[in-house]
């Protein structure tokens, strides 16, 4: 644990030594922002809620979170530094995990500094703030299997631009997977209960059902299980092909 | 004298290619092994495979008695590696580094700052404590990287090229290191440079295409050529078999 700890607080000081963090903060900050009041139309709907808010935030992780999770293997492989970092007396596991929580602590510190939202919409009505409070919890975890996610294809290669690419378009089929442009293609031909399993491993579904205010245990354990599925095929890979 | 370094039968292949081709040998405590070979030998595959980067294809390797292959924390726990370039974390500060490898290393607390220093005076980097190591010149990343290996003084000590991309000056010290702390360890260096194998190996090995070829004291290797042939002479008949 003490050793996971230690190579988490390295991962988190790295980001906040180079601009990566506070470039990655105010992008996002704005993007949701502009989210919110352009797109989600927050004051033309006239509800005090976040709803305008919370329904980008899939489409914000899309491409915002594999710009995070690109580097997190890759840029070992290609500086040499997994080399010196799988010869220290750590295991495989300790340091994907240590990894994935640093960059995941570090999109919960940009998901807190959106607490002005709150604010806003506690000044203008009169909102459920256990509804919001699922939702933030909501969005923590689907930037949790994002981020998974992004950082088992970073292992897989050298390049970070490939990780990048390859992470949105993986990371997309997850998120789209319930929405009816994916289901109406496959409703025609395939049965109900395939058509149910597609839409169950959606991130959205599984993301609003929680910014509903409800916690349902389903769609906590369907972000949990992504998360340790996707860490383990990462451990997997780190230990097939150190080397290369 | 007790061993520390145990290889028996050695093999890596990567496809069809052998990198290392059944290597063998016992390393005791005390002595200073020059793995020597041209490029693509199976220098850095071989050592690599003792600090347990890579697993080995066939053959077994124990270190300080421990197998690298069914206890490879307790062996890397021992072992004290500077992998070949000196890979470091350039975004890093060179004392958040030293400490960062030392909380990973599990040094207790109150040794942790003797230890620091200690490799922070061994080699000379009171002058860059607080600077981001990607800024620092060659030199210093490659004491950086020695540093960071020394800091848990280790058994063993694994060094891929420590020399390399050093001034002459430089050299002389981090010779000098090795040989004060050969008394008390087992150490493996690499190296192209022959007169270095001179100045701080007790033993030389020369590997070429993945195979142990001459495991002698340099001295002795030295013997091997007619009279005026420097270790340049010897290493060039024995590695491509003409002068």
């Amino acid at each position: 644990m003490g050793t996971i700890i230690n190579i988490t607080k390295r991962e988190l000081n790295g980001y906040f030594s180079t601009p990566v963090a506070y470039v990655f903060i105010v992008i996002f900050l704005l993007m949701a922002g502009l989210f919110t009041f352009y797109m989600g139309a927050f004051y033309e709907r006239g509800q005090a809620d976040l709803s305008a808010f919370f329904d980008w935030h899939p489409w914000l992780y899309l491409f915002l979170i594999p710009a995070i999770s690109m580097r997190l293997w890759a840029e070992e492989r290609r500086n040499g530094t997994i080399e010196l970092l799988m010869t220290l007396p750590v295991s495989v596991g300790q340091t994907v995990i240590g990894k994935f929580l640093a960059a995941w602590i570090f999109t919960g510190i940009a998901l807190i500094l959106t607490f002005p939202m709150w604010i806003t919409v506690n000044y203008l009505g009169d909102p459920d703030n256990g509804v919001i409070l699922t939702s933030y919890l909501g969005s923590l975890l689907m930037a949790g299997g994002y981020l998974s996610i992004g950082s088992c294809i970073s292992s897989l290669t050298k390049n970070q631009v490939i990780a990048f690419v390859v992470s949105i378009a993986v990371c997309f089929l997850f998120t789209v997977s319930g929405l009816p442009i994916v289901l109406n293609f496959f409703s025609s031909w395939t049965p109900q209960a395939l058509l149910d399993t597609i839409a169950s491993f959606s991130f959205v579904s599984n993301f609003t059902d929680l910014t509903r205010g409800v916690i349902d245990i389903r769609n906590i354990i369907y972000f949990l299980s992504l998360i340790i599925g996707a860490l383990s095929l990462n451990i997997l890979s780190i230990n097939s092909r150190k080397g290369i | 004298m007790s061993v520390l370094i145990e290889v028996n039968q050695l093999t890596k292949s990567f496809g069809p290619f052998k990198a290392v081709d059944d290597i063998t040998f016992k390393l005791n405590r005390g002595e200073v092994l020059g793995f020597l070979g041209p490029n693509g030998a199976g220098k850095t595959t071989t050592m690599r495979m003792i600090t347990g980067f890579l697993p080995a294809t066939s053959g077994s390797i124990k270190v300080c008695g421990n197998s690298v292959h069914k206890e490879p924390i307790a062996v890397k726990e021992k072992i004290g590696y500077v992998p070949e370039g000196a890979p470091l974390y350039g975004e890093m500060t060179v004392i958040s580094f030293l400490k960062f490898i030392s909380s990973i290393r599990k040094i207790k607390k109150e040794y942790i700052e003797k230890s620091i220093n200690n490799a922070i005076d061994k080699l000379g980097l009171e002058k860059v404590l607080y600077q981001q190591i990607e800024t620092l010149s060659k030199g210093y990343k490659r004491r950086v990287g020695l540093a960071q290996a020394i800091l848990h003084d280790p058994d063993v000590l694994i060094l891929d090229e420590p020399t390399d991309g050093l001034d002459p000056n430089q050299k002389h010290e981090v010779r000098k290191l090795i040989t004060e702390m050969s008394k008390s360890k087992a150490i493996i260096i690499s190296t192209h440079i022959l007169e270095e194998v001179d100045a701080v190996c007790s033993r030389a090995m020369i590997i070429a295409n993945g195979k142990l070829i001459v495991d002698k004291t340099p001295q002795a290797l030295l013997d091997t050529g007619t009279n005026n042939e420097t270790l340049d002479d010897v290493f060039r008949t024995l590695t491509i078999g003409k002068k």
